[in-house]
């Protein structure tokens, strides 16, 4: 089986971006909190969606859902009708985090497909085959936590297809397990769709430098000869026993792609492009590049080698324009 | 209104574990969650050596609950957990879903913190595999759950995260090995150093978070003393006490006596602050940035 690549789209240009650079599926979220890039100006509206879908489909692409975000009872119905919404827009699979809303799409509509999202915080088979029994999840995207080896032993005891982030922004921490921005700010990735969301974010410039903060919070300070990054909650620099450095994880994406071969190799169905909230430009150079990798490691095996110029190209769509292999390469721990 | 010592989250010499859970027998909590629920690499107590202090707990007439590891990684950690869940002795606390692929069946294990309990569609359905009491995600509001209970409509013991520094995230990477710039399977358990955790704060000096190996909490201490007429109002039927390295049972005996009517809950909350190892934080409960500190 050939490793699906499935690309982000923030908006209808993204998607047909993508689609056309040679995305197996692009994922989407709605214009709401029932996704986990909750952003302004960002996400799809029904006509958006169905025009996207019609788009994807007529070149032989397949647009998947992201309601990957927790409901409360109070707002349970904004969720389900999303569900009902996409399932008659003839979405191809659903991307779902809550076991609540998984239950209903799966007695509702047992027929569209259920992906176990990241948000999901599956990190075991034991936590897979979970999902698998009660709510029928065919596939299933590992948070950014395991080693490769791991992700084999999970691949060869589950009958869920395995997705796996390949590239772009990295959470350090469990996904679906960090209130960090919660914490900070009152607005959470599992409730709201929203990490240290822009509207908290100030920048002042003062005599020791240009300051980021996020709700009051110094997230960090840059020289003038420094670049200013997003003030991402996990990714500033803090004092920690006397020593002010990136605590918890520097500005840096994730990239896999020296990593395709032994990804073949041990059985992974999907590989995941983060970003829905990146710019059409970066949808398109990132999947060209992922569309060619793939292609070529089906070819090579174990004589892929990345093209240098492939990872220029990725190089300086990084944030914080350094990459890592993230959990997979076990030093990283 | 109970009142439940939650697992202990930092890594304690043996003999400090020891003789922690000497003075929680005298304490006036009625449940305690034990075991290693942050970190695979902690050893200095082992699944035999909980039980053991779980017999002593039980035998002082503690209800006493395994807590299980809120992040599984390997097949080592799978069969630790199958030695949870498979041991009869005591109730197991499920801090993830495979502990709840475990468990679904049997009758009544503890839905732990962490699994992103948010609405009465995912608490019906662990109910229906045997849940038989629930604890809140420490980030969910007074307000919610109270929906959550309602929506509900049956009776279910509900637990609150009350008192301690919030477990706030989770990570592959130790940070605590990360400050010392060693790699986690080479950490040299260096988290034994901080009996509180390691401070974490802003470039400007303010304390922002707390580093506990792979977990992430915050500096402040959450606190719901002065909300517990509150937090009778929304059916709570636990008060989750975190322990920390000192006086734990006092704050046990503050949250006891405001409970019994001996205290007033803001008195109690007064009287909490020289026991507290950082400023005090609420504003979770209050649907709000859990840093803030909610005053009424």
């Amino acid at each position: 089986m050939a490793i699906e690549l499935v690309c982000p789209a923030g908006s209808l240009p993204a998607l047909k971006t993508a689609v056309d650079a040679g995305a197996d599926c692009v994922y989407v979220g709605l214009k709401d909190a029932t996704n986990a890039r909750n952003f302004t100006g960002l996400n799809f509206d029904d006509r958006a969606l169905t025009d996207g879908i019609a788009y994807a489909h007529d070149r032989g692409a397949k647009v998947l859902l992201a309601l990957n975000t927790y409901p409360r009872s109070d707002n349970w119905t904004r969720w389900t009708t999303a569900v009902d919404t996409a399932a008659e827009r003839g979405i191809d699979a659903l991307i779902l985090a809550d076991p609540g809303l998984m239950r209903y799409a799966m007695r509702t509509h047992p027929a569209l497909r259920r992906h176990l999202s990241v948000q999901g915080s599956a990190t075991s088979y034991e936590a897979i085959n979970f999902y698998h029994e009660h709510f029928g999840i065919q596939r299933a995207v590992l948070p950014r936590v395991l080693s490769l080896a791991q992700v084999e032993q999970v691949i060869a005891h589950t009958p869920v297809e395995i997705e796996l982030f390949g590239f772009g922004g990295l959470c350090v921490m469990v996904e679906g397990r960090c209130a960090l921005s919660a914490y900070a700010t009152g607005e959470s990735p599992n409730c709201n769709g929203a990490c240290s969301p822009g509207k908290y974010v100030r920048w002042q410039q003062t005599t020791a430098g240009m300051e980021a903060r996020v709700n009051g919070i110094l997230i960090d300070r840059f020289a003038a000869d420094e670049r200013a990054g997003y003030p991402t909650l996990c990714k500033g620099r803090f004092d920690v026993g006397g020593e002010t450095y990136y605590a918890i994880e520097e500005p840096t994406s994730l990239n896999t792609l020296e990593l395709l071969p032994e990804i073949a190799r041990i059985g992974v169905a999907a590989i995941k492009i983060e970003g829905r909230q990146r710019s059409p430009a970066y949808v398109g150079q990132v999947t060209r590049v992922w569309r060619q990798a793939i292609d070529r490691a089906a070819r090579e095996h174990d004589r892929f080698r990345p093209d240098a110029a492939w990872l220029r190209e990725l190089a300086q769509v990084s944030e914080g324009q350094s990459q890592t292999l993230g959990a997979y390469h076990r030093p990283w721990k | 209104m109970k009142l439940a010592l939650g697992p202990l989250l930092y890594y304690w010499t043996r003999k400090r574990v020891l003789d922690f859970y000497d003075e929680v027998a005298a304490a006036p909590v009625d449940i305690v969650y034990l075991g290693e629920t942050v970190c695979s690499r902690r050893h200095e107590l082992r699944l035999p050596d909980w039980m053991d202090i779980g017999g002593r707990l039980a035998a002082a007439g503690k209800e006493v609950v395994i807590s299980s590891r809120t992040l599984i990684e390997s097949e080592s950690d799978l069969k630790t957990l199958r030695r949870i869940t498979g041991q009869s002795h005591f109730r197991v606390e499920a801090n993830d879903m495979a502990a709840v692929r475990l468990l679904a069946g049997s009758e009544g294990w503890i839905a732990g913190p962490s699994l992103n309990v948010f609405n009465d569609h995912t608490l019906g359905m662990l109910v229906e595999l045997g849940a038989r009491r629930f604890v809140a995600p420490p980030e969910m509001s007074g307000e919610a759950l109270a929906q959550v209970l309602a929506t509900h409509g049956r009776p279910l013991e509900t637990e609150v995260f009350a008192f301690g520094r919030l477990p706030l995230a989770y990570s592959a990477r130790c940070f605590t090995a990360r400050h010392f710039n060693l790699q986690k399977d080479n950490c040299g358990f260096r988290c034994i150093e901080f009996e509180d955790g390691l401070a974490l704060d802003t470039r400007d000096g303010r304390p922002f978070l707390t580093i506990n190996g792979i977990q992430t909490q915050s500096a402040r201490v959450h606190n719901l003393l002065g909300d517990l007429p509150a937090l009778a109002d929304a059916a709570v039927g636990v008060l989750r006490i975190s322990p920390q390295a000192r006086h734990t049972a006092a704050i046990a005996a503050l949250f006891a006596d405001a409970l019994g009517g001996r205290r007033a809950a803001r008195e109690a909350f007064d009287a909490s602050r020289p026991l507290m190892p950082a400023e005090a934080c609420n504003g979770f409960w209050h649907g709000r940035a859990g840093i803030d500190e909610y005053v009424a």
